[in-house]
């Protein structure tokens, strides 16, 4: 949720930043990225001012300098823990995407698949995955990651299966005379039609779904399991009252979400650069 | 009035071998009627109907007279509920699964992350044509249809005109001996069609395919066959079948655009119209109904 937010704010000052009357366009993209960092700074400004000067407790609200302290101060242990889970939620978000087209390659051919897979989606769909951790973290043992992998893989399937179930009945009708007047087989009708047709719901999903990857991945730590990850580092300390460095933590977080979304971003700008989706008559 | 003494045209002797003898297509009381929520519609009622070898043949009629229906089921594409179907003296699955034909429809049909010259690559490649073969053979028909300039490109990129002479080239890719287009030149403006028009006479010509087309265009008709097939909807049926004698009748490469402003050229076209309409008095406008159920693609 954070990383959503953060992202959002970043494209809606961007925006904003267009909107205004008169400039060349080399302005303008510069502005696009000055104008949300000079925010951000003076955010950070008024918030130091606040804690140093306002007299808001150190408790309540750490400094941002104190954090950048303890970030620098702690920074191989950050290190770690970021690529501990930022690892468990590329494993979930590969293994959830792999699942996630196939199942609805499966579901998209035989009707009675998809009737069948419909009732488990929507229960997936609407239970918070996270829910799920203590139960994993006891099936597979205390010391094992696999439990978080499986909440992330869980997490990122649903969106991805329900995009790409989308794209793949998005086929138009004069494509599926083409392809029948052609003889298609059924392997050579889900390459050469089906799939690249889907392709841009796919990225989507993918899209989607990282940023859910990383935050049940970083959620399902709070619930025990092995100590080392984003998640368990926070809870720790937090209750250790080192706020601060809950907070360094947290930013932390929020970069490896933002990570996630960036990287599927390019992934799909990268993918559907060349490649029209429509237009054709 | 649809027992019709199949006339052999001069493009079809000129086919030799062993295929020279056989009807490229061969219709027998073919019925096809489609379920709807409001009851059974008749889409084709006692068809019957010849097309010879290399011969260039047009069904016209009215929205909802079951040409386009009639073409599918040439194609494969639809089931008939009854009657004989045969092409090239095979059913018409047999047909399709040999691919003794090439089709293009009302829309190209492109598939718009391929550029032109893969669109037009595509039947040759979910065939197994080896690559080297398969570029020779794209870069021919890319230049048969002046696109060579073109070949990079998306279709996107490309106005109508274009995009469908790039689906008139992929129907060519594998040099069917037969030919189905419907309503190909349907979305392109007059200048283009008339273009379009007489290069597929020359292409029809020149690889001796026979050709079905379907359209609703009357001086489209004349100009493109050696035979117009006229029909009239509810049911669709077949309510004539006129050859067509036109002064450049010793060879159909020999249709250009001065056939256009020949007197033989409209008094053909008068004789269809009057056909048409004589067929279907109300041609000129089909009750909304008319269109229920067929012709929709």
């Amino acid at each position: 949720m954070t990383t959503n937010t953060t992202a959002n704010a970043i494209i809606g000052a961007g925006t904003g930043a267009t909107r205004t009357k008169g400039w060349s366009p080399r302005t303008e993209s510069i502005l696009r990225v000055v104008a949300p960092v000079t925010l951000g700074i003076i955010v950070l400004a008024i918030w130091q001012f606040l804690v140093t000067v306002g007299g808001v407790s150190d408790y309540l609200l750490p400094s941002p300098t104190s954090i950048m302290a303890e970030l620098v101060a702690y920074w191989p242990a950050v290190v770690s823990a970021t690529v501990l889970t930022g690892t468990n939620s590329l494993l979930g978000l590969l293994v959830g995407s792999l699942l996630g087209i196939v199942l609805a390659a499966v579901a998209a051919r035989w009707r009675i698949a998809d009737q069948m897979s419909a009732p488990i989606i929507a229960a997936l769909a609407v239970v918070p995955i996270v829910a799920l951790a203590p139960v994993l973290n006891s099936m597979f043992g205390a010391d094992s990651q696999f439990g978080r992998q499986a909440i992330a893989a869980i997490a990122s399937f649903v969106p991805i299966f329900i995009n790409t179930l989308r794209g793949f009945r998005q086929t138009r009708p004069v494509h599926r005379d083409l392809m029948k007047a052609y003889a298609a087989s059924s392997g050579q009708m889900l390459r050469s039609l089906t799939l690249p047709t889907a392709r841009p719901f796919i990225l989507t999903g993918i899209r989607i779904a990282s940023s859910l990857a990383v935050i049940s991945a970083l959620v399902a730590e709070y619930f025990g399991g092995p100590r080392g990850g984003l998640g368990s580092l926070i809870a720790t300390s937090a209750a250790s009252s080192a706020y601060s460095r809950a907070w360094a933590y947290v930013g932390a977080s929020i970069a490896l979400g933002l990570l996630f979304y960036l990287a599927t971003l390019a992934l799909e700008r990268l993918v559907l650069r060349r490649v029209p989706t429509g237009g054709s008559r | 009035m649809s027992d019709q003494i199949p006339t052999t045209t001069p493009a079809a002797e000129t086919m030799t071998g062993a295929a020279g003898a056989e009807a490229a297509v061969e219709v027998r009381g073919l019925n096809k009627q489609f379920q709807t929520a409001s009851g059974v519609v008749h889409a084709l009622e006692g068809i019957d109907l010849t097309v010879e070898a290399g011969e260039f043949v047009s069904l016209i009629g009215p929205s909802g007279c079951g040409k386009s229906t009639l073409m599918r089921l040439i194609a494969d594409l639809d089931v008939p509920t009854s009657g004989e179907l045969t092409v090239f003296g095979k059913t018409a699955t047999q047909a399709r699964l040999d691919q003794d034909y090439g089709i293009a429809f009302q829309q190209a049909g492109l598939l718009p992350w391929r550029t032109v010259a893969a669109n037009v690559a595509l039947p040759l490649e979910l065939h197994g044509v080896a690559s080297a073969a398969r570029r020779t053979r794209v870069a021919d028909l890319l230049e048969m249809v002046g696109l060579t300039e073109f070949a990079d490109r998306f279709p996107d990129q490309l106005s109508g005109g274009m995009q469908q002479r790039v689906a008139i080239a992929r129907s060519l890719a594998e040099q069917p001996r037969l030919l189905l287009m419907d309503e190909p030149f349907g979305a392109l403006d007059e200048m283009t069609r008339e273009k379009m028009q007489t290069d597929l006479v020359r292409i029809a010509a020149d690889t001796g395919a026979a050709v079905v087309f379907v359209t609703h265009s009357i001086p489209e008709a004349v100009f493109l066959s050696d035979r117009v097939v006229v029909m009239s909807p509810r049911p669709g049926r077949i309510s004539d079948i006129i050859p067509m004698r036109l002064d450049a009748a010793d060879g159909r490469e020999e249709r250009d655009d001065d056939l256009r402003e020949a007197s033989s050229f409209f008094e053909m076209v008068t004789e269809v119209r009057e056909a048409l309409h004589g067929g279907a008095s109300d041609a000129e406008n089909p009750a909304p109904r008319a269109a229920r159920g067929v012709d929709t693609r």
